[in-house]
């Protein structure tokens, strides 16, 4: 059985009389110990989703479907259910360290504060536990930083602090939002490379979250294609990249800079992100795709495939 | 037909082509639609427009000048003083035994007229400084910020008092010492706004045209912060109108004959134990009508112009 | 070889830190974002420079245009040094070199059409031309970066931020400038919209035989668009060279470090990122020897006290002690 699993997703947002969809009817599943990838440009829904599975959706937001956690639904949670989940089975790393940090608090005690609320420790055995994950995600001199401040550490430091944070609990589905969009590269490499052993070690599931398909490729097994709020490949990431089903997944290959291969012009893909104000009637990609057909401008494509599911009406072996 | 074209003319593409097709309204024109779709703000503006006829017309139809004494009420004022139509006394007479309408026309006048010109001229005073101090930063914004601080801990009516000792209190004089006292207003947010503002990269666009660094504070800061300009002059001018009350209430405001809400109110205050509750409540009334209509355009225009979600 | 457009020879930045000081008058801390930076730049050539947050690439290109003043150095356009106290020099210098930010949104004035922020570069540095010619020079401006007549009268924030980029690019080449400089102009776009920006400036850049200056910290997109490479760290240049041979042979310890970080998007690629241990300087408080000793994996004895200048061919140069064994 799958550890989460989300069904018809749809997540709208109001502004003013408007509403901007920005997730239309996703599924997908996360097994125990799965490492899966979610990814989409600015725009595609990849965070909300997080936001959702958290329970942590902006107020003027409205959910429907399903976020099944073992079988629970989360999206029918009280908050104070929700909030056990959240400390103990599900936790989440933002992409800005800080925002997930309370500058004034020393971090012995916000690591320690978690256990201490939902597994009843003592004092003592919270600050011991706070500092085996310390050196768990490799704080170097662990043991004297412990009483500093969050600012007292650099950008890479903080964010393996905010690591150690979400590991505490040892829980078994971490969301990662961009973990390392904020951060250089020599600090991301380090980074992925730390949530890459974690994760080994606890086998804990991993929803990462991600625009960055090198991070993706180097990272997780299976991959999801987000575009305009809906789902439009997923796939274990070799086969993904060996041969992108959809039109997107090949447009956005191929769109990346890289560095081993410096080809006259960037293959970009053509037109802007879609507009979001209506719900989709058609495949949201249409409009820029290179492989359109009449049919792809009547009717929403589904997700089909075993192996590789992919959203488009089209043959893989017709795509150019 | 081009594939390209049966996209533009797809179903939910076709209308967001013509939606393409429309010129887009300014900031300006978009906060006016959402300021007229606020009912209390748009009642409230009426209510000023009333007044603000009142106060420049209403003496017309007095039958008698604000300083004129009607010695046949004189001595009489509590028994025979009301408001009745007969004697042409529409809002009765005051302790002296002057029309109170008459003197209520006058008292808007002078409360608006303070309200609204020493309000703009103070919060254009403080934008000034205040986007001066946060554009050039350095020694300039310590030395205004110092300024600041020592002057918001003067108690202001020691500067009226002051003002009245040495130079009068006509209302010219009166505008202009309000102006001095309020010269900090707006002076924090407007500076905080153009220290915000001018790490825009659009700033630093503008100094590429080689622009100077006051047409960059007049032609590129100022029209994004106008409407924090625009709002504060909302609440300042309500808050001045009751400072100028306050100040005419405690004796050291405006000088009689004329008169403002502030000193009618006062007088009728000290008169409201005898009976003659007329000349307390008339002045009172404008007076309230006016603060809460001013505070309702504030907060329809606050509703209007904070860009927060858009 | 032909002589450079654009010279710059020791160029240092220094910022004074009025924060944390124990009275108001005492003297400030200096802050060096840039440490000597110089290179020659051939007209219709593109220089990339490359590092991590706080190496003061952006500092570097902004004291270029003025908009930050030089503490030391100087800068020739086509072999003329640069006052940058002198209006008529910066008149000069910025009829000839304009500039692309890295916010696409926030670099265009929220009250403004998009056709008047095109249009106003025209107003300062060709005030001769009617007002017809003006508002034809835009519209072909900005037809050419591929906005729609249609949307001349709509405002930034109806635009995406490709799209607010390329209208970016049309302010800063309307007025046909020499010198394009690119202060990270696509890390805040998504990558298929980055793409189109990058094909963009690399068709104008050969219509107009521009000469770019494009710093970003992506390594992938520095590959693509530049012919010389500069990589720096800590406000120095670590290493300068062709492109191709800054990603395929690093020589510099740091070059090294950062290429072996940059993510491969191939699953079947393994990469084997080198870690960097120990702390980055202060910029407040430089140390006397190499900029980057406290984290180089190869450092020597020497390192502490002497600092590398920039040596090697024309071609390429390395600032390493090493390099001299």
């Amino acid at each position: 059985m799958s550890l989460l699993s989300i069904r018809n997703l749809n997540i709208r947002f109001r502004t003013g009389d408007d509403y901007v969809h920005a997730v239309n009817d996703v599924s997908f599943d996360i097994a125990k110990g799965q490492k899966l990838a979610v990814v989409g440009e600015s725009g595609s829904g990849k965070s909300q989703i997080a936001m959702a599975i958290m329970g942590l959706l902006a107020p003027n937001a409205e959910a429907s479907g399903e976020v099944l956690y073992e079988g629970q639904n989360l999206l029918a949670l009280s908050q104070s259910q929700l909030n056990r989940i959240r400390a103990r089975d599900i936790s989440i790393i933002f992409q800005d360290p800080m925002s997930s940090l309370n500058p004034y608090m020393r971090i012995e005690r916000q690591l320690g504060e978690v256990v201490v609320q939902h597994e009843g420790l003592s004092r003592r055995d919270a600050r011991k536990r706070a500092l085996e994950v310390m050196e768990a995600v490799q704080i170097p001199d662990a043991r004297n930083r412990l009483t500093a401040y969050p600012h007292e550490f650099s950008g890479g430091m903080r964010q393996r602090i905010v690591i150690a944070m979400a590991l505490i609990c040892k829980p078994k589905l971490i969301l990662a939002d961009e973990p390392t969009t904020a951060l250089d590269v020599t600090v991301q490499a380090q980074i992925m490379t730390l949530l890459d052993d974690i994760q080994r070690d606890l086998n804990t599931a991993v929803m990462l979250i991600t625009h960055d398909l090198g991070v993706v490729a180097g990272f997780c097994e299976d991959t999801l294609v987000l575009y305009g709020g809906r789902v439009m490949e997923e796939a274990p990431t070799l086969d993904l990249f060996d041969g992108p089903g959809h039109p997107y997944t090949r447009g956005l290959l191929r769109a990346v800079p890289n560095i081993s291969d410096a080809t006259a012009t960037l293959a970009a893909i053509p037109g802007s992100p879609p507009n979001q104000t209506r719900p989709p009637v058609a495949c949201p990609f249409a409009p820029r795709c290179v492989d359109v057909r009449d049919a792809c401008l009547e009717a929403l494509p589904d997700l089909t495939g075993s192996r590789q599911k992919r959203a488009c009406i089209r043959p893989v072996e017709e795509l150019t | 037909m081009s594939i390209a074209k049966k996209q533009m003319n797809a179903a939910p593409y076709a209308e967001a082509a013509a939606a393409d097709m429309v010129t887009s309204r300014s900031f300006w024109a978009d906060a006016r639609g959402r300021f007229l779709k606020n009912r209390m703000a748009v009642v409230s503006v009426l209510m000023l427009v009333l007044l603000v006829l009142f106060a420049i017309f209403g003496h017309t139809i007095a039958r008698w000048s604000y300083e004129e004494i009607d010695w046949t009420i004189l001595g009489k004022v509590k028994t025979e003083g009301g408001p009745t139509l007969a004697n042409g006394h529409f809002f009765g007479v005051d302790e002296l035994g002057r029309d109170l309408y008459a003197r209520v026309v006058q008292g808007s006048r002078t409360s608006l007229l303070v309200g609204f010109v020493a309000g703009t001229a103070s919060v254009l005073l403080g934008s000034v400084i205040g986007a001066s101090a946060g554009y050039f930063g350095g020694r300039f914004d310590q030395l205004v910020m110092g300024a600041y601080t020592i002057w918001i801990s003067i108690p202001y009516i020691i500067f009226f008092v002051v003002w009245k000792a040495f130079f009068g209190r006509s209302l010219t004089q009166m505008i202009l010492v309000i102006v001095l006292v309020n010269w900090t207003a707006g002076l924090l947010i407007v500076r905080g706004q153009v220290m915000m503002l001018k790490n825009r990269e659009f700033v630093d666009a503008a100094r590429m045209l080689g622009m100077s660094d006051f047409t960059i504070i007049f032609k590129h800061l100022m029209p994004n912060i106008l409407w924090v300009i625009v709002i504060y002059t909302s609440i300042v001018i309500p808050e001045i109108i009751m400072m100028e009350s306050l100040v005419s209430f405690l004796g050291v405001g405006i000088q009689e004959p004329n008169t403002s809400w502030g000193a009618l109110i006062s007088e009728g205050a000290r008169t409201m134990t005898f009976g003659t509750l007329w000349q307390l409540a008339f002045p009172a009334a404008f007076f309230v009508v006016a603060q809460v209509s001013l505070y309702y355009i504030g907060d329809g225009l606050r509703d209007a112009l904070d860009p927060k979600d858009r | 070889m032909t002589a450079p457009i654009l010279s710059v020879k020791d160029l240092k930045v220094t910022f004074a830190i009025h924060q944390g000081k124990r009275w108001p008058w005492s003297p400030a801390r200096s802050l060096h974002a840039v440490n000597g930076v110089s290179f020659d730049l051939s007209q219709g050539k593109t220089l990339g420079i490359v590092g991590e947050s706080g190496c003061g690439k952006s500092t570097l290109i902004r004291a270029i245009a003025g908009l930050v003043p030089p503490s030391e150095g100087q800068v020739w356009l086509d072999g003329a040094a640069i006052d940058y106290n002198n209006r008529r020099d910066m008149q000069t210098l910025r009829r000839r070199m304009q500039m692309i930010f890295q916010d696409p949104i926030a670099s265009l004035n929220p009250r403004m059409t998009i056709r008047d922020i095109v249009a106003e570069p025209l107003i300062y540095f060709r005030p001769e031309m009617s007002a017809a010619d003006r508002r034809n020079a835009t519209r072909d401006m900005l037809d050419r970066v591929g906005i729609p007549e249609r949307n001349f009268n709509r405002f930034p924030h109806e635009f995406s931020g490709g799209q607010c980029q390329r209208i970016g690019i049309a302010r800063a080449l309307v007025s046909a400038p020499q010198i394009l400089l690119c202060d990270e102009p696509v890390s805040a776009l998504d990558v298929s919209t980055q793409a189109q920006v990058i094909n963009l400036l690399k068709d104008l850049q050969a219509e107009m035989g521009l000469t770019l200056v494009f710093v970003a910290h992506d390594l992938g997109v520095i590959r693509h668009i530049s012919d010389d490479v500069l990589v720096m760290y800590m406000g120095g240049v670590m290493e300068k060279a062709p492109a191709s041979h800054v990603v395929d042979a690093p020589r510099h310890p740091y070059s090294q470090a950062l290429l072996s970080a940059v993510p491969v998007p191939d699953p079947r690629v393994k990469t084997t990122p080198q870690v960097l241990n120990g702390d980055l300087p202060s910029p407040i408080d430089l140390p006397p020897g190499c900029l980057f000793q406290s984290r180089c994996p190869k450092r020597i004895d020497a390192c502490r006290n002497v600092r590398p200048a920039l040596l090697g061919s024309a071609n390429r140069q390395v600032a390493c002690l090493l390099e001299d064994v």
